[in-house]
This record gives C-alpha cells, structure tokens and sequence, in this order.
C-alpha cells in the first residue's frame, strides 16, 4: 500500500470517488487511525487523478499492521479475527462500550482479505441481563464473516447460561477448519457460592462480575467439560494443529483477579500430547503472552477497556503495554487477529486503538520477543 | 501507675502525624505503629538483625547487626538476657525491644512506636490527648471509625452510583490498583495543572462514569480517598512510570 497506486487501482478508486467522496469527507471528522489510512489512501488517488499536489497532511505511512496482511506472508494458511470482552450495558447504542463494540466491528470488516471467521471471546454482557446480550447479538450481526462465540463470566451468573445458550447454542464446542482443530471451553464455570448464602442472581451476577470481589469462586474447566475435551480429542493424531479458545486464561496468573483456571493443569495435560497447541484467551485485557512446554497462550484485547497487569505471576514471556492513558477511552482497547501458519502455529496480531499494532509472532514466542511492546 | 514522659511522648506523636502525612511513605514509624511484629521478622530495612524472644513470648529483643542465622558473640547474648530479664517486670505488656549497631535500646510497647529505653527504668509509653494512655477500647473505637470509613470508600469504588452509564471506578482499578495516590500531587499532563489524588478522582466521575463531580467537602469524597490510600499502602513505588 502506498501512494504510488497502480492504474487498476486508480480506476477503482475514480469509479467509487463520485459516489463515496461525501462520505469519505464526512468520516474524516469521525476518524480514527486506520481509518485515517483508508480514508487517505483514497484521497490520495483522487488528488493524484486529478493532478493535484498530494497536502502533506495526506501523505500515506507504511504501518505494520498493512504489511502483516497474510497474503504478504507465505507461511500464512489462513487468518481469524477477533472481538472480545465489550461489555456491554443495556443502555443503547450510544453508550460508550456499544460504540467501541461497534468500533470492533467495523475494524474486522475492513480486514482485506476478510478473515475466516470471527470469535467473540466472551464478555458480551456487563451484568448477564437479556436486555445486553440482545444488544451484542444486535452488533455482532453487523460483522461480515461468520461468527464463533465462547462465552464469559459476565454473560453466565445472572441466569446460569440460559439466555446465552437460548441466543447462540452451546457454550462449548468443536469444530475443523482447514486442517486446524478448534476448540471452544466454557472456562468460567464456579463452584457455588451462592445457595447457601441466599444471593439472588443479581446479586451473584454482581458478585462475579467484580474482578476483585473475594466472595466468588475461582473459575475452572470442571471434569465434566474435560471429560468431554478428552473425547473431542481423543479420535485426532497428535499431529493435528490444535486452537483452543477460552474465556479465562487456561494457565494460573492471579488467583484474586480469577485471571486464572483452577484446574488448568488438568487441562494442559489434555493438550500436551500435541504437537502444536494454541490457547486464545479473553478475561485479561491486555497484551499477554505466555508458554508452557508446547502450549503457546495468547490473551485478547477487550473493546470496553484495559486492565492492569496484576501485582503478581505475569508470565514473564510476556511484552507489556505501558499504562494506558485514561483521558483516551481507547488507548489499550481494541481488537485483533490471528494468523495460523501452514506449520500449524500462530501470530497473534494486536490491533490496539490509538497506539501503534504489535504482532506477537511464533518465532518470538520461541526464540525471544523482539523489540519494544506497543507504544504511540 | 504508669509513669509518662511527657516530652518523649509529644514528640513521637508529632512524629507520627507527619508520619500519616506522608501517607504512602511506608517507613519505619508507620509500620512500626502499624505492627511491631513486622520489624522484628528477621532481616529489615537492609539491616542484618536476630530476634531473641523471651520464654512468655511477650517479649523480644531484636539484635541489629547480627544475621538471623549468626550465633551471638558472649557479651552481646548477655546484654539481651539481662534486658530480658529487666523487661520481665512489665509482665502484662507485649514489649519489643531493639539493640542498635550503637548500642541504643528502644522499646515498642504493645505496638506503639518505638522510643528511647534506659534499662532497670520506666517503661516508656506514649502520652495521648487528656495525658491518658492509649486503651484497647480506644483503639478498637478509633480502628472501627477508619474502618467504616474505608468501606463506604470501598461500597462507593465498586459502585455505578457516582456516574451515570453503569461504570464503576473498580471496573478500570482493581483493588484500586494504577490509582497510585503515592505520586499526588503532580502536574497531570493532560489536565494541564497540577492535581491532587481527588482531582483525578473527580476527572474519572466526570469523564469515564459520566457523573457529576464531587465538592472537596464532600463525604463522598473522603471515602474514596481513604479506600484508595488504604488499599495502595505499601504498594511499589515505581518512579517514573507513571
């Protein structure tokens, strides 16, 4: 990409400028970086149509997220997108986590070439009410590939999964795309902590729904669920590439935050028979990378906002973003993909709002991280 | 009855006020009035030192300049068991003594402050206001009062009532965890003034919640303060990184 477009790209951009000038236009004041650079690219093959001197305001930059598009890279198989974590309140779409729910949308939609698919990493809903999940179903249905959704704490203890699986089927699965195994955990599930105290289900939902609300249980897999894991894998040679998505980090980073499985062990000893093995997870809202033995473990941006990193236990793998700047609602949100090399490992791509993208790549996971985390 | 030392006991409770003025400087005094234990736990403050209690296990005395796995030279292991056998006498006290690398002895009376001892003397205590000592009753008063305090600070961080969209502080601030209050005040880059801890406050009420902002007056106000100075006590400083 760049300003120097070829003539292909140039009579594009002159048959679509008549009809799309006033919007470009009207989106410059409503414009965020990316769409600053799609918005300008246009602009740019409008000024050079029309031989018009380019207004330095509009000259183009090379950015990495552009060059990491998967068609550059031949190792690529095939890419997948992800939104996760948006939180959202029952309050329309003008409230501030519905616009940067739908923010995430657009993002994806622009990917070229679109991906896959999408998978929602949970986290839909703030507080579990039927009202929220509606207004996710109501956002989520604007984005162009089809969608895969894993559920979250947030969108459970209200009504115990009910609505969630009414609306979008089991909370978890499996399926095959392209070679690479997938598999998606209800990772959230607690031990009861209400009954016996008599909480009412706003209560429990409010209760979860506090990262540091000590009064919860700590999340876990469960035997049933892994059970069930060892099954779905059982039929697969060991060869098989194996991504695995789940709401809560399937490792132990911090037990008071449940940035945490309690029985991830278990869990992990499942997956060690692979040759390859991801773990995409969301809860955590920040960029987080960690590996154990063969498993590679990615953490999801959230739309709604960031977290901190925990006092304790970060994986030291990881490449942390610095504080983010609360005056900007989306300095450390954002949303990303994901792309599975035909070696059947991965790059993780963040792409953070307002700052500059960072891809955490396989061979930095192995070899070391290069360079800095992402910055302005 | 009890004796007091006026002066001593004034000083250290100007010392102590200046102490909680400098809230999140979790230095000696505060964490000595905090808890005496935590100072006698073994090595401290880049000190090598050796706890030696006594056998009613209400009485320590801490050997500065000796390591916790060092045996004591003869004429220092007889200064500790003549001080433990002249602090026997105050038999009803949790009393923790303290040898310096210069030989100066100071005592914290059942969790006071330390302050000067001259041994075979009177136990020092701390004088208060009405020039009464210190009783458990007072300090189980004055413990629930901050406590109380610091609950509503904790009801109100974790509540969406200060704003006006469903968001509340703790959603961004776990444990109020990057609110460090410790670099207040400080010229904040973006409000383009110097703030202090309530402005900030204030500016995520105002901005993130979409609420209305609090007066400095406002009880309200106070408690959020108090939970957020509580919780952050002792957190790591980080110059620089924020």
């Amino acid at each position: 990409m760049g300003i120097n477009l070829t003539p292909k790209e140039l009579e594009r951009e002159l048959r679509e400028r008549s009809l799309e000038s006033e919007s470009l236009i009207q989106s410059l004041f409503n414009c965020d970086r990316r769409h600053f650079l799609k918005v300008s690219a246009r602009f740019a093959a409008m000024a050079a149509a029309a031989g018009v001197i380019q207004p330095h305001a509009f000259q183009l930059v090379d950015v990495a997220y552009a060059a990491a598009s998967p068609d550059a890279n031949p190792e690529v198989g095939f890419r997948f997108a992800y939104v996760s974590d948006s939180h959202l309140f029952a309050r329309g779409m003008n409230h501030r986590f519905a616009k940067a729910a739908l923010k995430a949308v657009e993002d994806v939609n622009a990917l070229d070439p679109q991906p896959d698919f999408v998978l929602f990493g949970g986290d839909l809903a703030q507080d579990g009410r039927p009202e929220e999940l509606e207004l996710g179903r109501q956002i989520l249905s604007g984005l162009k590939p089809p969608v895969k959704m894993m559920v979250g704490e947030h969108d459970w203890y209200f009504d115990l999964g009910e609505k969630w699986r009414q609306m979008f089927g089991p909370d978890r699965y499996s399926f095959d795309h392209k070679s690479v195994h997938f598999v998606v955990l209800n990772s959230v599930v607690e031990d009861d902590f209400w009954t016996v105290k008599g909480y009412t289900p706003e209560q429990r939902m409010a209760i979860v729904a506090g990262l540091d609300d000590g009064r919860q249980s700590r999340f876990k897999v469960g035997e049933e669920q892994r059970d069930w894991l060892h099954k779905d894998l059982e039929k697969l040679p060991k060869t098989t590439p194996l991504v695995v998505f789940s709401h809560s980090p399937l490792y132990k980073y911090y037990r008071p935050w449940n940035f945490w499985t309690d029985d991830a062990e278990q869990v992990q000893a499942l997956l060690f028979p692979f040759k390859s093995v991801t773990v995409v997870h969301g809860h955590t809202h920040q960029l987080l990378t960690n590996r154990i033995r063969n498993i590679t473990f990615h953490g999801m941006l959230s739309t709604a906002w960031p977290w901190p990193y925990a006092p304790q236990g970060l994986p030291p793998l990881t490449l942390q973003m610095e504080r983010t700047d609360p005056f900007d609602q989306f300095d450390g949100c954002g949303d990303g993909s994901v792309d599975v090399l035909k070696s059947g490992t991965v790059n993780a791509n963040y792409n953070l709002w307002d700052r500059n993208p960072r891809t955490v790549t396989y061979a930095e996971v192995t070899k070391g991280i290069k360079g800095g985390g992402p910055s302005y | 009855m009890t004796p007091l030392r006026m002066f001593r006991g004034a000083l250290t409770l100007a010392l102590t006020v200046v102490a909680s003025l400098a809230v999140l400087r979790s230095d000696e005094l505060l964490g000595a009035q905090r808890s005496a234990t935590a100072t006698i736990s073994g090595e401290t403050d880049g000190w090598a030192s050796r706890t030696v209690s006594a056998c009613d296990h209400r009485k320590a005395v801490v050997v500065e300049g000796v390591r916790s796995n060092e045996k004591l030279p003869p004429q220092k292991a007889q200064e500790v068991a003549d001080l433990l056998s002249d602090l026997m006498r105050f038999c009803n006290e949790e009393v923790v003594a303290r040898i310096s690398i210069r030989e100066k002895i100071t005592l914290s009376v059942n969790g006071l402050p330390f302050v000067d001892y001259v041994q075979g003397g009177e136990l020092p205590v701390e004088l208060v206001h009405g020039k009464v000592q210190h009783t458990d009753r007072d300090r189980a008063i004055w413990k629930a009062e901050l406590d109380r305090e610091v609950a509503e600070g904790d009801r109100l961080f974790h509540s969406d009532e200060l704003g006006t969209n469903g968001l509340a502080c703790a959603m961004c601030h776990p444990d109020a965890s990057n609110t460090h209050p410790e670099t207040y005040p400080k010229f904040q880059t973006q409000l383009k003034k110097v703030a202090l801890l309530r402005d900030m406050v204030n500016w995520c009420i105002q901005n993130p919640l979409e609420g209305k902002v609090l007066p400095d007056d406002d009880p309200r106000m106070k408690a959020l303060e108090a939970y957020i100075l509580v919780k952050r006590t002792g957190a790591t400083l980080d110059p620089g990184k924020h």
